[in-house]
């Protein structure tokens, strides 16, 4: 789960980062309000959305008037902003973080996440700040520190003290970042994060170690006892598919193509989206309708997937284990009469008792299209869905 | 023999008394596997399924010689239950439990490094459908009946994606030594590595499937331990392929974060070490029969 910059500064603030004066606005008044209570005659207006790269998108404007302050705001208040990592549906801004402008000497890249090679946090620092990690590794790999935490102990001083020295901070500030990076462990151990991004943290001219910008997301599996983060979930940053679904409790990832996807199991959901797309299809959805599959299930998920109007034709893959085909098949009939399904329906069911479910498919006087292999139903998938799109459009 | 797991194997249930821990106990033993009892704090000295339950796992390995345990516990306090079984001398322990925080499983994996490796514990899963010897000994929720006793290891992240390789091979008449299920966590006990090293030692398994996904580094390392050190054919399945940057793929360890994880990175990095790979998921059985008869012409 994801939190906005502004959150993620105000955490780290607890644990002793230093963050520039800052407040968050909901309209352009209320922007130029937030600089006069700061001070200064140089400030930062941040469009507040899930997504790195937010100044090339013109979601970060530095100013030094009130009137500029307000335009600034106006223009990106309810924007969608298109960064490389929103697509190309955006992100809707409908907060702004307003901070005071740093005088920034160097800038540094400072990053923990969740190593799966040495199963530790590892810590990744680069003297090469304000570039994404991506372009750092590819132009400055040398730069990189790299440094990983036993989980059995916790972060040492003398690793934090390592890397500033790595850095090459100077001496009167290395007490400071050694403060920084201890702070910044144990927020991510503390809330249960998966990955925190501070880039850049600022030397400034002042002589003062800056966080700023900040990024964090955060392990779900772990919100059960993280209510304060669960809180902060912003839902206007999500697909509103996806929202949809998990308020549901499906697993669902949104996609752009026209064959919804209703699977169990994530690895045989990814494998019936690739069939689709050996198939010469594009899958519309990611969804993993879990154990089970009950009638319940199979409705909600029949609902969800026909929430995107992009869906043309649905492809239904269940692989009965220890519950029973037949009985996924009167499911399969009941949420279909229920929900009503206004495009072609191809199912198949593999697993135990698998002849008898399709034989209750087939006799249901349904359209349903009965497929025997996992190939077989990606094709007739692909085949319906170009059936049915020809005649939508003569 | 197989790996890990025969019908000899004493296994106990961690959450036995729970109603999963209850249904795919009986599962199981129905199946042939020898299960001998169960763990759940404060319900020791009852009997459950006809069989005796403990409070602790040192309790249950010191009264039935237990040798294995399947944990079913919840989420929050999974991981400790892991822990435990490693601390009462468990030698195997397969975690059906989906949802574990990433964080516990990392001091989960460095606790189990406080034991020497010849006494450590095999950790299987969290997030999988667990282990099964055909005709032999079940420790999953997989349904037995796709399995055919055979000379084939299989290896996978996924539950159902794994049952429909097993009953493709199934359906040609290729059956399995043993099938294991790593499970879909970025933090997971067992890696591909390390279930090809066993596969490699086993003399009843004449050849290994691997089914990957995308996200994190195993595929790779495995591709390049087979490449150095694998004698027996090793086919790979990666899924995935339709799959975008950035976005989770159901299991938490599906996501392609960094280079190299995507699944045509990874089919890639499998070619070069000369692994077979599976063009489609509907070709498991072809694929796997093709390698067998080619082994055959050779031999």
């Amino acid at each position: 789960m994801d939190i906005h910059e502004y959150q993620a500064k105000e955490l780290l603030s607890r644990y002793q980062i230093h963050i520039p004066r800052g407040g968050l606005a909901y309209s352009p008044e209320q922007a130029a309000y937030r600089a006069s209570e700061i001070g200064g005659d140089r400030w930062v207006v941040k469009a507040q959305i899930h997504s790195g790269a937010r100044g090339k998108a013109g979601g970060i404007k530095l100013c030094s008037s009130d009137h500029e302050i307000a335009a600034a705001a106006d223009a990106m208040l309810g924007a969608k902003l298109v960064t490389h990592q929103t697509g190309p549906q955006g992100k809707l801004v409908s907060r702004l973080y307003v901070e005071e402008a740093m005088d920034i000497e160097r800038e540094i890249y400072l990053g923990f996440v969740l190593d799966r090679k040495s199963e530790r946090i590892m810590i990744v620092a680069s003297s090469s700040g304000g570039m994404e990690i991506e372009e750092i590794a590819e132009a400055e790999p040398d730069s990189i520190i790299r440094a990983t935490v036993d989980p059995g102990v916790g972060m040492q001083d003398f690793q934090a003290r390592e890397i500033a020295f790595g850095l090459g901070i100077d001496n009167a500030l290395v007490g400071r970042a050694t403060q920084t990076l201890m702070g910044c462990y144990r927020a991510f151990v503390d809330y249960d994060a998966s990955m925190l991004e501070i880039n850049p943290l600022v030397v400034t001219r002042r002589g003062d170690l800056v966080a700023l910008d900040a990024k964090m997301t955060f392990d779900e599996n772990a919100l059960f006892r993280r209510p304060q983060i669960a809180e902060m979930r912003d839902k206007s940053q999500e697909d509103p598919r996806e929202t949809y679904a998990s308020d549901r409790g499906l697993s669902y990832v949104g996609l752009d193509g026209n064959i919804g996807c209703i699977i169990n199991g994530a690895g045989l959901a990814m494998a019936t989206m690739d069939m689709i797309k050996i198939a010469g299809g594009e899958p519309a959805n990611f969804l993993d309708i879990g154990g089970g599959a009950s009638p319940e299930r199979v409705a909600k998920s029949f609902r969800a997937v026909l929430r995107d109007k992009n869906v043309e034709t649905i492809l239904v893959n269940i692989f009965a284990g220890i519950n029973r085909c037949d009985w996924v098949a009167e499911g399969v009939i009941k949420a279909l009469r229920e929900v009503g399904v206004p495009v072609p329906l191809v199912v198949r069911l593999s697993g135990t008792n698998m002849e008898e479910g399709r034989r209750i498919l087939a006799e249901s006087g349904e359209n349903i299209i009965i497929a025997e292999t996992l190939a077989e139903a990606a094709e007739k998938a692909v085949g319906a869905w170009r059936s049915y799109t020809a005649t939508k459009a003569a | 023999m197989s790996i890990l797991l025969d019908r000899n194997t004493r296994v106990i249930v961690q959450g036995f008394t729970g109603k999963i821990g209850s249904f795919h106990a009986e599962d199981m033993k129905r199946y042939g596997t020898n299960v001998v009892g169960g763990v759940t704090p404060g319900k020791g000295g009852h009997t459950h399924l006809g069989l005796p339950v403990f409070n602790t796992v040192k309790g249950a390995v010191q009264e039935t010689g237990a040798e294995a345990s399947i944990v079913f516990v919840p989420p929050p306090f999974a991981a400790d239950s892991i822990m435990e079984a490693a601390d009462a001398g468990i030698r195997l322990c397969v975690c059906i439990t989906d949802g574990i925080p990433s964080q516990d499983m990392t001091r989960v994996k460095r606790y189990m490094r406080r034991y020497r490796f010849e006494d450590r514990m095999t950790l299987i899963g969290p997030n999988c459908a667990g282990m099964i010897t055909p005709g032999e000994a079940l420790m999953g929720i997989m349904p037995g009946s796709i399995y055919l006793p055979g000379r084939i290891g299989i290896v996978g992240r996924s539950g159902t994606l794994g049952y429909e390789a097993a009953s493709q091979m199934k359906a040609l008449g290729i059956g399995v030594s043993t099938s294991v299920g790593i499970g879909g966590d970025p933090v997971n006990g067992s890696s591909f590595k390390d279930m090809l090293e066993l596969f490699e030692k086993d003399p009843d398994t004449d050849a290994v499937l691997m089914i990957g996904e995308i996200g994190g580094p195993q595929e790779a390392e495995a591709a390049l331990w087979a490449r150095d050190h694998m004698k027996k054919p090793l086919i790979a399945y990666i899924a995935g392929l339709s799959a975008p940057k950035g976005r989770r793929m159901g299991h938490a360890g599906a996501i392609i974060s960094a280079f190299g994880e995507s699944a045509q990175e990874k089919v890639e990095i499998l070619k070069g070490a000369g692994v077979t790979i599976v063009p489609t998921p509907s070709s498991f059985g072809e694929t796997v029969a093709d390698v067998l008869a080619a082994m055959t012409k050779a031999a």
